[in-house]
């Protein structure tokens, strides 16, 4: 039988605010357990919580660049579970009317074709702490600096057919969060994780399979290993006559397999009703105006643009669309040269391929746009060639200086005079007379032999189009 | 000097007929000498008093002082205190040391207000009667064998007995009116909304408000002018600005036009009672004002809906007392679930697991409906009997409660009798307005209260009521005898 898959994604954003959801203790990742954490994170008694007013723009930003309904009236509610993790007893999140809804993203695939996902919900809720069951001799500790931490969790509709459709959409969530400046998208620190609903069933049929849920996946490949993994144990069982169980699933990376959770971690009635501490979430049409006014340009609309602007192809576009630090830095360097491709092929190129070799941010780069735009003016004036150009960019990134001090110092500035450069093309002939001969004998192939000689005889530093012209000049007599 | 009202207290501080650390050693020193009898403060703070006396003095002296400044006050043992005890009237918190002062504490303190101590309650205030508290029963000083009502208790009958001259409560369902009404003192629940709830252990939070008990409207028109206003720290708490409540105290009745509840006169309330508020409608139709009947329709059904939303709210709202970062916690836990168990089993009172399992229950799965959602659509009918009763009528009036002080121990062991005794004064948190009880007579020898009803903020016009009804009777400054006088 043929199948087919029917995933969902639940998507947690951390929203990178300063200062929690409900509290002003700080977010900051990383710091000593517990030193993160006031009398509201804590869940102290008679303290209230207080909505911080960015997480409310940060989800408006991200309602409008879905073309989401931003609700102008959302509630905040308790749902209820005991945990040490979590200190009052109950999360506060958003359940019966979230603060967005009902919006969608286009996700482009590998094999350049595009689809419209379906956004359900995106919700506002407040992280829970963390247990620690290590090193507590047989007890567990609580770190509770990730309470109150505030969270955007996207709820998408079971749209994605296949491990690459969810992987895809998960990334264009995740530019368009970074890009909206709405979340730090790292990964590591579980700062953008999901949980997935899988499905199967036969192609064909409109019902929905029994699916499974695939908690804390905090990663792009962990997602479609955990994808591909469940899709074929649920087939499996489907095929031998079984039935698919409705739970909560693990992915162990290290086994590459999924796994039931405890039945007891799920087996809770959260009992949400309105949370009586915090007014209903109310926004007007003015402050959603607001946030629209300072939305970024979007990923998809700089994609269209650096082709329309920069003759760019649909893929060079993309790739230097990718992040909003990747887009700034080749516009800087775009901005300065006259052969926009040139930009476009460093910035994708030597720049990309030392970034990635040192593990290294663009942010972090060593040689910054304004390093790269010097380099590539010396390119346009033909003070280097492009090969030479290499040479210099290395020195640049081993910190050796801008692009002039390095072609300085090192002594790389093109020949293009013609007087200098015809005597070394004669010395060359003079001291090749048998290539000569042969050569003057219809040998046209020494041709090259004789440019190579040229360029080993000035370290490269021979304008490329004089060394052709004048050595074509003189071997001909 | 204990049976002076404390706008009384507060002139004669002004005048330095004597000082605020000679009138504090006074109250201590009666505090020490009676309260054994009352059992109604869990903590005195006696020295922290003394020094916060001595300071108001030197201030005053310095001439850098506000009118508030060296008057004693006691603080319901719900609000949190800086390093004070804060029990909630719980085992849950009888090790409990508050690290921050709720806003209503920190606010009359800045008043420069002396706090003698915290007073003795229903445990998470839940109870009409005191006698739910881990401190064990308050007793009410007009007949010691009878309770003070509840949860407020022990801030009434503190003040009641002159133990201090007026004390902060919390309302939920009446815990401020019915303690007031059956110890023979004012108490005012202002406006949901109009105090801060930060720093008020929170039994159902859009229920809970806190108010003051005093001997009178004015004294707690002092005090209410420095507690009230918006709290950023409380999200449900109003940005309205806060009028001085003593400022329209003398204001004339004529022509406010009163509206007595129909549904309130039944047969649920004892005759004796229903002829003193007979008598104090026909005081204030002396004063000025016209009374007419007017109707509540659904204030019948206040009890039950209250019953649901309250224990909903409190199940979620005591979660947070699980033995893991505060208060009691079990000894040797065998894992998680028995430190929970255990913890909370030990720590909580009956009538507190009583309510958490109720609440636990309206809400769960295939019940919410039936029960909370439909209990929020009883509330906003009982709103908008209100609002309609407004439309006609300035003020609305009733009985606070529909007996007397009854005996203590007399309805511990059947809780729905229990729940009646606030049958009056539910309604009114649920619709979220501000309720006064003003004592209006004697029943059998003990005392029982008016309440009056405003429209929302409008405290103002309640305490101006409340202050012309006690200048033209003396009710309200009938003290207990014996060895309270």
């Amino acid at each position: 039988m043929e199948w087919e898959t029917v995933i969902g994604l639940e998507i947690h954003a951390q929203l990178a605010t300063r200062s929690k959801i409900f509290s002003g203790a700080a977010t900051a990742y990383g710091a000593a357990p517990n030193s993160q954490a006031c009398l509201v994170d804590l869940g102290y008694p008679g303290v209230l919580p207080v909505l911080n007013a960015g997480v409310v723009r940060m989800a408006i930003a991200f309602g409008l660049a879905t073309e989401s309904t931003v609700a102008a009236r959302s509630v905040f509610a308790r749902k209820n579970y005991f945990y040490p993790d979590l200190p009052k007893g109950y999360q506060i999140s958003q359940y019966e009317l979230p603060v967005v809804h009902d919006g969608r993203i286009e996700i482009r695939l590998d094999d350049g074709s595009r689809k419209t996902v379906g956004i359900t919900r995106a919700h506002l809720e407040e992280d829970a702490g963390k247990s620690l069951h290590e090193d507590f001799h047989g007890q567990s500790g609580i770190d509770l600096n990730r309470a109150g931490t505030p969270l955007l969790e996207i709820v998408s509709e079971p749209d994605l057919r296949s491990a690459k459709e969810a992987v895809a959409y998960m990334k264009a969530i995740h530019q368009l969060v970074r890009y909206l400046g709405i979340c730090d998208g790292n990964m590591q620190e579980g700062s953008f994780r999901c949980d997935a609903n899988i499905s199967v069933r036969p192609v064909g049929r409109h019902e929905f399979g029994t699916r499974a849920e695939i908690k804390n996946l905090n990663s792009f490949r962990f997602v479609e290993r955990a994808i591909l993994f469940e899709v074929e144990r649920q087939i499996d069982i489907l095929e031998s006559g079984g039935k698919v169980v409705q739970e909560t699933r693990l992915y162990d990376p290290d086994k590459d397999e999924t796994r039931p959770m405890r039945s007891k971690e799920e087996a809770n009635d959260y009992r949400y009703f309105p949370d009586p501490d915090l007014l209903p979430l109310e926004i007007g049409p003015e402050q959603v105006e607001a946030v629209r006014a300072a939305l970024p340009e979007l990923p998809w609309q700089k994609r269209d643009r650096f082709m329309a602007e920069y003759g760019l192809s649909d893929y060079d576009a993309g790739v230097l669309s990718s992040a909003r630090a990747v887009a700034d830095y080749f516009e800087t360097v775009a901005a300065g040269v006259a052969d926009k491709k040139l930009a476009a092929n460093w910035v994708m190129g030597e720049l990309a391929g030392a970034l990635n070799k040192a593990g290294l941010d663009i942010a972090a780069s060593p040689v910054d746009a304004h390093g790269l735009l010097g380099l590539l003016h010396r390119i346009e004036d033909q003070t280097i060639s492009g090969k030479i150009a290499k040479e210099v960019f290395e020195a640049m990134w081993a910190g050796e200086g801008d692009a002039d001090a390095v072609i300085e110092a090192r002594g790389l500035k093109q020949i293009t005079d013609t007087g200098a450069l015809e005597d070394v093309i004669r010395e060359v002939i003079a001291g090749n007379p048998n290539q000569l001969e042969q050569y003057r004998a219809g040998k046209d192939k020494l041709f090259g032999f004789f440019v190579g000689q040229v360029m080993k005889a000035t370290g490269g530093k021979a304008n490329p189009a004089l060394v052709n012209e004048l050595l074509k000049k003189l071997l001909a007599g | 000097m204990h049976a002076m009202t404390l706008a009384q207290m507060a002139r004669g501080l002004a005048a330095g007929e004597f000082s605020s650390a000679e009138l504090v050693r006074h109250l201590l020193d009666r505090i020490g000498r009676l309260d054994g009898e009352l059992n109604a403060f869990v903590t005195v703070t006696g020295d922290a008093a003394l020094e916060a006396a001595q300071a108001a003095d030197a201030a005053r002296a310095a001439g850098t002082i506000g009118p508030l400044a060296g008057l004693p006050i006691a603080h319901k043992d719900i609000f949190c205190t800086a390093g004070v005890k804060t029990s909630c009237g719980s085992r849950m918190l009888d090790n409990f040391v508050s690290p921050y002062d709720a806003t209503v504490v920190e606010r009359l303190r800045a008043a420069g207000v002396v706090m003698l101590g915290k007073t003795n309650m229903d445990e998470f205030a839940m109870g009409s009667s005191n006698e739910t508290s881990f401190y064990g029963p308050v007793r009410n000083p007009w007949d010691t064998s009878r309770v003070p009502g509840g949860s407020s208790g022990g801030s009434a009958a503190a003040v009641a007995a002159r133990l201090v001259p007026a004390a902060t409560g919390t309302d939920t369902g009446g815990s401020i009116r019915q303690p007031a009404a059956l110890t023979g003192i004012t108490g005012i629940k202002p406006t949901y909304g109009r105090v801060s709830r930060y720093g008020m252990i929170a039994f159902a939070s859009s229920l809970d408000q806190a108010g003051l008990l005093t001997q009178t409207a004015e004294d707690a028109a002092l005090l209410l002018g420095a507690m009230a206003g918006h709290d950023p720290r409380d999200s449900t708490s109003v940005d309205a600005p806060v009028p001085d409540y003593t400022a329209g105290l003398d204001a004339p009745l004529e022509g406010l036009k009163i509206g007595l509840v129909e549904q309130f006169m039944d047969e649920g309330l004892q005759p004796e009672n229903a002829a003193a508020i007979e008598a104090a409608l026909k005081v204030l139709e002396g004063l000025g004002a016209t009374v007419r009947r007017i109707s509540l329709p659904n204030i019948g059904l206040s009890v039950p809906a209250y019953y649901v939303v309250a224990p909903a709210e409190c199940s979620s709202n005591l979660s947070r007392f699980d033995g893991v970062r505060f208060g009691y916690r079990t000894a040797e836990p065998r894992d998680l679930e028995d430190l929970y168990k255990r913890s909370r089993g030990e720590g909580f009172g009956a009538e507190v697991k009583r309510r958490i399992m109720t609440g636990t229950y309206v809400l769960s799965a295939g019940y919410y409906d039936a029960y909370y959602l439909k209990a929020q659509r009883v509330r906003q009918l009982i709103a908008a009997d209100f609002r309609r009763a407004f439309e006609e009528v300035d003020v609305i009036v009733g009985p606070t409660s529909p007996t007397p002080a009854f005996e203590l121990g007399a309805k511990v062991d059947d809780p729905v009798t229990m729940y009646l005794n606030d049958i009056y004064t539910i309604g009114v948190n649920l619709a979220g307005l501000p309720g006064l009880s003003a004592p209006c007579g004697f029943v059998d020898g003990l005392p029982v209260g008016l309440q009056l009803v405003g429209r929302a903020f409008d405290e103002g016009r309640i305490l101006n009521v409340a202050h012309r009804y006690q200048q033209a009777t003396d009710w309200h400054a009938q003290a207990p005898g014996g060895a309270f006088a």
